[in-house]
């Protein structure tokens, strides 16, 4: 071990505005839902000022809440077409038909880039527009090729929200899958080209066996972030009935709509747990790659 | 086939073709309808026009929300770079026991809490301190939020500078403190730049947490200005809010083409969750 550079008192100070920050702005709110989830705490009334504790009350309606089975199963849904087949896929896809063609791949990754760094406000507002009914680019040009307009936020509200995400967030697996394809060996595929092997056997015998391990830290993370993204509140607000209603926007609805801070708070506690669950998965995989 | 790489070109230009189209439609909208003289929600382009910024500036609310943007995240960047920096710095050059592993918990657990699971404790939290409807409870949400992350990248960073310098210059008597400011800080400008700019982009783009804390509308950024611009009642001012969308995106867009020109994608994953 190398000595320090500094005394003690010098590292404290530097450390304390930082650790100071986390500790009250992220890990204190992430310990202090737990304790909300078990009042009725509510943002105006009675119950805003003398919440009572209530213990397990809350868990036990949220089990029989019919809103918390469809929040869910939409957000299941979403997480598995959107990150898991969308995201991952059709980035593995982008990685695999720009690899080795440097230029088109620095264009390619930049028009995917920029959909996953415009401000999701302004992305939700182009998707707005892009789909509507009425007016939107994509039934001018469906009707100019003679096909009806679809009204696609009330017909398919749950393949449009999917499909917006798998279009806002494809960059990450992209940019990690390129990352990953860097890593093999470019004598392992000019072999390959010279003796004639096919373009499948060529994925299945070197480059799937090379990416493997990229594949899973790419799907653990994109299901976390996917798992807490609110931007589709920004395309359907949750509807039409309930039926993009995703988990974040339940618990939006629940806490800043009905005003129930406590029983949202107990909702998002189940969400903390399974964003926890995933973190973990993946930081003992990460440990068991060093080793 | 004479050449498998040729032949795979073609084929790779056929499947792309109809992928780049789909991320590119939603896209060019931003960077038309702005300047039409017609703006519709259609793609169309009638005769250029400067019209739809003059009204962006002509609208008190969209430049009080573009004044709280910026002092939200100019102050998060401040607050951020500067705790991250001297955190870092302990990170990388003082040895104790189980850093690695504090700082990957802390990097983790930024993921854990956030979105869904954080917002209701968060605004708690900001309730309890009295500062719901108030810009400094944004600024340290986000802050706090954002400097796990930005201290791990700046970690990296500064562990790529060989100490030597500073050892050299502890011998020579200075002290710990001069040698950050004098001798580290220098050094490492490049990091600490790239990090800033993260941090302000992801700041300025940020609409769930001034959504859930902010109460009046003359507090609002603008991810949460052009939010109620869209979904009042009435017939949206397409014009306007195209222009002024494109006025917020543009400095994202700024930054992160100069830190891809200056420093490449390699920072990319970290920040942008």
């Amino acid at each position: 071990m190398r000595k320090s550079l500094m005394g003690k008192k010098v590292v404290v100070l530097l450390l304390i505005p930082a650790l100071a920050l986390i500790f009250i702005f992220l890990i204190l709110p992430g310990l202090w839902v737990l304790k909300i989830g078990m009042t009725n705490e509510t943002l105006t009334g009675a119950k805003a000022r003398n919440p009572d504790f209530v213990g397990f009350e809350n868990y036990a309606k949220v089990l029989s809440d019919r809103f918390f089975y469809n929040a869910l199963r939409v957000t299941l849904l979403f997480v598995l077409g959107s990150a898991i087949v969308g995201q991952a896929g059709l980035g593995l896809s982008l990685a695999l038909l720009t690899y080795r063609k440097r230029k088109l791949r620095s264009f390619v990754q930049s028009v995917v880039i920029l959909a996953w760094i415009i401000p999701e406000v302004v992305v939700a507002y182009l998707w707005i527009a892009f789909l509507d009914k009425d007016y939107g680019t994509l039934n001018m040009l469906l009707s100019v090729l003679g096909l009806r307009k679809v009204n696609w936020f009330y017909e398919y509200p749950l393949p449009t929200i999917i499909t917006f995400n798998i279009w806002r967030g494809t960059a990450y697996s992209m940019l990690l899958f390129s990352a990953a394809l860097e890593t093999i060996p470019p004598s392992y595929l000019e072999t390959a080209d010279v003796i004639g092997v096919s373009a499948w056997r060529k994925f299945k015998d070197i480059i799937f066996p090379n990416i493997k391990s990229y594949t899973l830290t790419d799907l653990i993370l994109i299901t976390l972030w996917t798992f807490n993204v609110f931007t589709p509140y920004l395309l359907t607000g949750g509807g039409p009935s309930f039926r993009t209603e995703l988990l974040s926007i339940y618990i939006y609805r629940t806490a800043f709509r009905y005003f129930k801070l406590g029983y949202g708070a107990s909702i998002a506690t189940i969400a903390l747990l399974i964003n926890f669950a995933l973190a973990m998965f993946y930081l003992s995989l990460s440990r068991r790659k060093k080793a | 086939m004479k050449d498998p790489r040729r032949f795979s070109r073609i084929v790779s230009y056929i499947l792309l073709a109809p992928i780049l189209a789909f991320f590119i439609s939603p896209i060019v909208w931003l960077f038309v309808t702005p300047f039409s003289v017609r703006p519709s929600l259609f793609i169309s382009f009638d005769g250029f026009t400067l019209n739809n910024f003059v009204r962006v500036f002509q609208n008190r609310t969209a430049i009080i929300a573009f004044r709280n943007s910026l002092v939200i995240s100019v102050s998060v960047v401040a607050l951020v770079t500067t705790c991250a920096l001297f955190a870092a710095y302990v990170f990388s050059r003082h040895d104790f026991r189980g850093r690695n592993v504090l700082l990957y918990v802390l990097v983790l657990f930024s993921s854990v809490v956030s979105g869904a699971a954080a917002m209701v404790p968060i605004f708690v939290l900001n309730l309890r301190l009295g500062l719901v409807n108030k810009e400094l409870g944004v600024i340290l949400t986000l802050s706090g939020g954002i400097m796990p992350t930005a201290l791990f990248i700046l970690k990296d960073f500064f562990d790529s500078i060989p100490r030597t310098y500073e050892e050299a210059a502890l011998v020579d008597g200075s002290s710990p403190m001069q040698v950050m400011f004098r001798i580290f800080l220098p050094l490492s400008s490049k990091g600490i730049i790239v990090i800033a700019m993260l941090v302000f982009a992801q700041s300025w783009s940020n609409f769930l947490i001034p959504f859930v804390l902010l109460r009046s509308a003359s507090k609002y950024p603008v991810s949460v200005a052009i939010y109620t611009f869209f979904s009042e009642v009435g017939v949206p001012d397409i014009g306007m809010i195209s222009a002024y969308s494109l006025l917020y995106t543009l400095p994202v867009i700024f930054t992160y083409v100069l830190i891809e020109r200056k420093f490449g994608f390699s920072f990319y994953g970290g920040i942008k969750g």
